[in-house]
């Protein structure tokens, strides 16, 4: 790199170093951790300011723990946890129990018949489907619709939303702090008494969230072929959102059934952060939290992916413009390589001065964007590590695929130099600093480092092990992922429309 | 990761201080708790100057983060470019930061800031230009030395506008691959018109058109500190800053006024507009016509409409088309407003081919179902509760603050803007509510653009009305 790098930089460097440690000791003091009776993990970190609290349920199950032939049915509980409980939501809970298990009777018989493979009778079928319908329409008359985020969004929520992937499932909003109690209620109640009310439309509404982010969107497509023939063996190979073929089997009982297995209090840790005092707070947590009822740990045995000995290709013939993608295996998110994955992305991603900006963007001009990075389509079991590329027109993706590895040659062959090496310790610095400064963000990570690694400290912890990355791992790193045999290719070629297809459009 | 949400996060609820809820007469659970008043909140406000040149300044105090951030916001924007230059401003505000200053070239620049891990980023949008900073605070100074040089002396170096323009041809040819973006293209060009200003796009020959001169106009005709209204927020000294910042610009000379444009809408025709793509299986349906103007008495009326028609969980169009029928996961809408222009009235939902006119038809109903059956009093108290019990959130960090205060500031809206319209939430009435509904929502006067496979409709899409065909094949770059 041609620019010098000033004195002052080293200064600098010393200088922020200290300021992670001032971090991590001033948030000690703020942090409050405590382990209830049942299992549950509570977070409660001090930030005083303006009367409000953010917080953060986290969930250690996603969909790699969905079970086989029912994908999608970790994301499908979460909607459900937003359709009440036995005392919201509901006109008369005893009678619609009743009519809710009559539904699931009904579906069961349709779906057997449905399922058949032999012998299937399609009257019998119709009029099952009837049946079931009917039980549908007679367990809607005891619903109150929305009620539960309704309460929520009535007492001013914040930010209500909840999101589910591979490795796990969250759940947050935000509230004023003289809401504290009611958000303590409200939040361990819907996970002491879930209800799989509307179980079937909201399945619908699902199945729409498929067509839009896969089946209607170019890059949806390819990653859902891509990750599929990257990962033969671990679950990592199936979609998040599910297939269409399980997204139309699975009931509410088999929802049920998940909640019952994963959403345990052991399972959970639920990050609190805002203006607060954890003194005042625990016990009215511990209070409302504390009813869940402890249960077995889950089973979460799973397979190893296999090493991969050949390149495996996924070419997507598309409407879309062209995209390059590939990936290469690599070890969980516990190995001890994980700050050199971390290094290496941002040397090759990160802003303008990143490598794959500079190569195939500035100089080589083949290129609309390119960048590297982890945690494809998870990190908690091994995973990916992807480059990927939008060729400019008239450029092809063997041009950019090319000039990807090139880049990745120089890491194996040649050290990264001492600016870039300062530049990776120093932003990792920096962007942690500016993620301390927003409760819901916080309750975000100080819950997910507290379940992926039993210590929220580990937050911080992961900007020094940034600063023992050396040149040499960068090197030894490279050369043992980057190599052919343990690539997967996917890629968009752009094929012209077919001839005017009959269309229902009509006018002129 | 590849997260999956509960709502789509094109449709944020709208955000709406610290208002009880009444509590309802006690049955079971919730209602017995108790919700204490909230303590008194005085946030924070931004110091407020103006220097002789007519440069205005805000500075906002936060010492918990040893960070200093800025922003310079610049009157006049890409609603006022030449239309043959069309996205003008889309470059300028690339080339303005990648360009770099006299002295430095922007990749010098790269190299210097990264190292601090340090940002000076420039931006654009229809009504005017940035240029911003973020930094650790031991590098203010070097970092506001860049900010400062980009400002006042940058040299718009020629490779980066080609470079950005490579980029923009990109962006062009990949236009139609994605729905969401051709809805939202085309929904704007019903709304507005398509030649205008808030809705043509950039076309391969109106990139190609823009030169270095342009841009180098541009700067020098708009980048006046009377033009200017200057932020900043973080780990400093108030009276040290004003000083800085009084002997940095108090003698930059002033420029010429701003020549802005009034730009009326030129609607579409109501009726239906198809735009045929074969390789979806969901429809997207978008309805759309003119809003108003946040400066309109009506505002809190529609605001609190918008909630209960279009809003959150709660809103009817959320419950029957989702929540009831099934028919979507991606749904919302009402009447769109902005600070100095005419908003747009948009509802919008993602359904299967299969159920296209059926859910635009239960669009329809549920616009005509406003006038049969008006916002109910109980429906006007949800949605004002969840306007005004989420209002805090529009203040809790001083960076929001000074967002909202730099907002008003450059609108001409008054600075207590915001207590305004939280007093104004709070007075609004079942009848002021139906009222501004029958005033801006009419089901005659949208154009209904449906982004589908017209093929496996449930019905011929002309069933329901004559149908235009809306054509959005690209114009091949000049020479081809």
């Amino acid at each position: 790199m041609k620019h010098r790098v000033p004195k002052s930089v080293a200064l600098f460097l010393a200088l922020s170093a200290i300021a992670v440690a001032q971090d991590l000791a001033s948030f000690e003091k703020r942090i409050t951790l405590k382990r209830l009776d049942n299992g549950l993990t509570v977070i409660i970190c001090e930030r005083p300011g303006a009367p409000v609290f953010s917080f953060n349920t986290h969930v250690d199950a996603g969909s790699v723990q969905d079970p086989m032939g029912q994908t999608g049915l970790a994301h499908m509980f979460e909607h459900m946890a937003f359709k009440g409980t036995d005392k919201i939501g509901t006109t008369d809970y005893a009678a619609e129990k009743v009519a809710l298990a009559k539904v699931e009777t009904a579906y069961a018989a349709y779906i057997a018949e449905r399922d058949k493979r032999v012998g299937r009778d399609e009257q019998k079928l119709k009029d099952l489907q009837k049946a079931w319908q009917d039980a549908i329409a007679d367990a809607q008359k005891y619903v109150k619709p929305n009620a539960f985020p309704q309460i929520l969004e009535s007492n001013g929520a914040e930010g209500l939303n909840a999101s589910t992937s591979e490795d796990q499932t969250e759940y947050h909003y935000s509230f004023t702090e003289n809401r504290l109690e009611l958000w303590a209620y409200l939040e361990s109640e819907r996970f002491l008494h879930p209800v799989m009310r509307e179980f079937y439309k909201e399945r619908n509404v699902v199945i729409e969230e498929r067509r839009m982010r896969t089946d209607s969107n170019p890059i949806g497509r390819l990653l859902e072929q891509f990750t599929t023939a990257a990962f033969q063996a671990h679950p990592y190979h199936r979609p998040t959102i599910g297939w269409m073929a399980d997204l139309n089997s699975f009931s509410a009982t088999d929802a049920q059934h998940f909640f019952d297995e994963y959403y345990i209090p052991s399972n959970m840790v639920v990050a609190v952060v805002g203006d607060i005092k954890a003194s005042e707070a625990l016990p009215i947590i511990e209070k409302y939290f504390g009813r869940l009822p402890s249960r077995a740990e889950p089973d979460e045995r799973t397979t190893t992916e296999p090493p991969q000995n050949a390149e495996r290709r996924v070419l997507l013939q598309d409407r879309a413009q062209p995209l390059y993608l590939e990936g290469y295996h690599r070890p969980d998110y516990r190995d001890q390589d994980d700050n050199v994955y971390d290094a290496i992305a941002d040397l090759m991603s990160n802003g303008r001065t990143s490598r794959l900006y500079r190569a195939l963007v500035r100089d080589k001009k083949i290129a609309a964007y390119s960048a590297g990075f982890s945690g494809l389509p998870g990190v908690k079991y091994p995973h990916l590590f992807a480059f990927y590329a939008f060729p400019l027109p008239g450029h092809k993706n063997e041009e950019v695929a090319e000039a990807i590895h090139v880049e990745i040659e120089r890491l194996k062959s040649e050290d990264i130099s001492d600016e870039e090496l300062k530049m990776i310790r120093t932003r990792a610095k920096a962007n942690l600093l500016r993620g301390l400064d927003d409760n819901e963000g916080m309750a975000s990570e100080l819950a997910l480092f507290q379940a992926r690694y039993g210590d929220w400290r580990e937050l911080f912890h992961q900007v020094e092990n940034l600063d023992k990355v050396s040149k040499a791992d960068i090197r030894r790193v490279a050369n043992k992922t980057f190599v052919p045999t343990n690539r997967t290719v996917g890629i968009i070629e752009t094929m012209a429309p077919p001839p005017a297809a009959a269309q229902n459009g009509g006018g002129q | 990761m590849n997260r999956i949400s509960l709502l789509p996060l094109g449709f944020a609820l709208v955000v709406g201080l610290g208002f009880q809820v009444s509590p309802a007469a006690a049955q079971t659970g919730w209602q017995e708790i108790k919700v204490p008043p909230l303590p008194d909140f005085h946030p924070q406000v931004p110091k407020r100057f103006v220097l002789p040149n007519g440069m205005v300044i805000f500075l906002q105090e936060d010492h918990e983060l040893p960070l200093i951030d800025g922003i310079a916001r610049i009157r006049g924007g890409s609603r006022a470019e030449a239309a043959d230059k069309t996205g003008l401003i889309d470059m300028y505000s690339d080339v303005w930061r990648t360009g770099g200053t006299k002295t430095q070239t922007g990749d010098q620049l790269d190299d210097y800031l990264e190292i601090r891990a340090a940002k000076v980023e420039t931006g654009g949008t229809a009504d005017s230009t940035t240029i911003s900073w973020s930094c650790l605070k031991a590098d203010f100074d070097d970092v506001f030395k860049v900010f400062d040089d980009l400002l006042r002396a940058p040299e718009f170096r020629n490779d980066k506008l080609e470079l950005v323009q490579r980029q923009y041809f990109d962006a062009i040819s990949r236009r139609n691959d994605d729905v969401d973006e051709i809805v939202g293209r085309e929904s704007a060009k019903l709304a507005y018109g398509a030649q205008s200003p808030y809705a043509r796009v950039a076309e391969y020959k109106t990139v190609a058109a823009v030169t270095r001169q342009d841009l180098v106009d541009w700067h020098h005709s708009h980048v006046s500190p009377n033009n200017i209204v200057l932020g900043i927020v973080g780990d400093f000294d108030s009276a040290a800053m004003e000083a800085k910042l009084r002997q940095t610009y108090g003698t930059w000379p002033k420029g010429p006024a701003v020549k802005d444009v009034s730009v009326e809408p030129t609607p579409a025709k109501p009726g239906y507009y198809l735009v045929q793509k074969d390789d979806v299986n969901q429809s997207s349906i978008s309805m759309v016509g003119v809003g108003i103007r946040r400066d309109n008495p009506d505002y809190y009326a529609v605001r609190v409409f918008n909630e209960a028609f279009g809003g959150g969980f709660s809103s009817r169009l959320f419950r029957t088309i989702r929540t009831e029928k099934g028919l979507a996961y991606s749904v919302g809408g009402g009447i769109g407003t902005a600070f100095d222009h005419l908003g747009m009235v948009r509802l919008a939902m993602g359904t299967k081919s299969a159920t296209t006119l059926e859910s635009i038809q239960a669009l329809d109903e549920q616009i005509d179902d406003v006038s049969k059956h008006p916002i109910t009093e109980a429906e006007i108290k949800l949605a004002k509760d969840a306007i005004l019990n989420s209002f805090i959130f529009n203040l809790d960090s001083p960076e929001k603050i000074l967002r909202e205060r730099m907002a008003y500031e450059f609108y001409g809206y008054p600075q207590d803007y915001l207590e305004k319209f939280r007093l104004g939430v709070d007075k609004v009435t079942a009848a002021d509510v139906a009222r501004a509904a029958s005033k801006y929502l009419h089901k005659e006067k949208l154009a209904t653009l449906v982004v589908g496979n017209s093929g496996e409709f449930d019905k011929p899409l002309p069933t329901l009305g004559p149908v235009t065909k809306v054509d959005i094949t690209i114009p091949p770059p000049p020479g081809q």
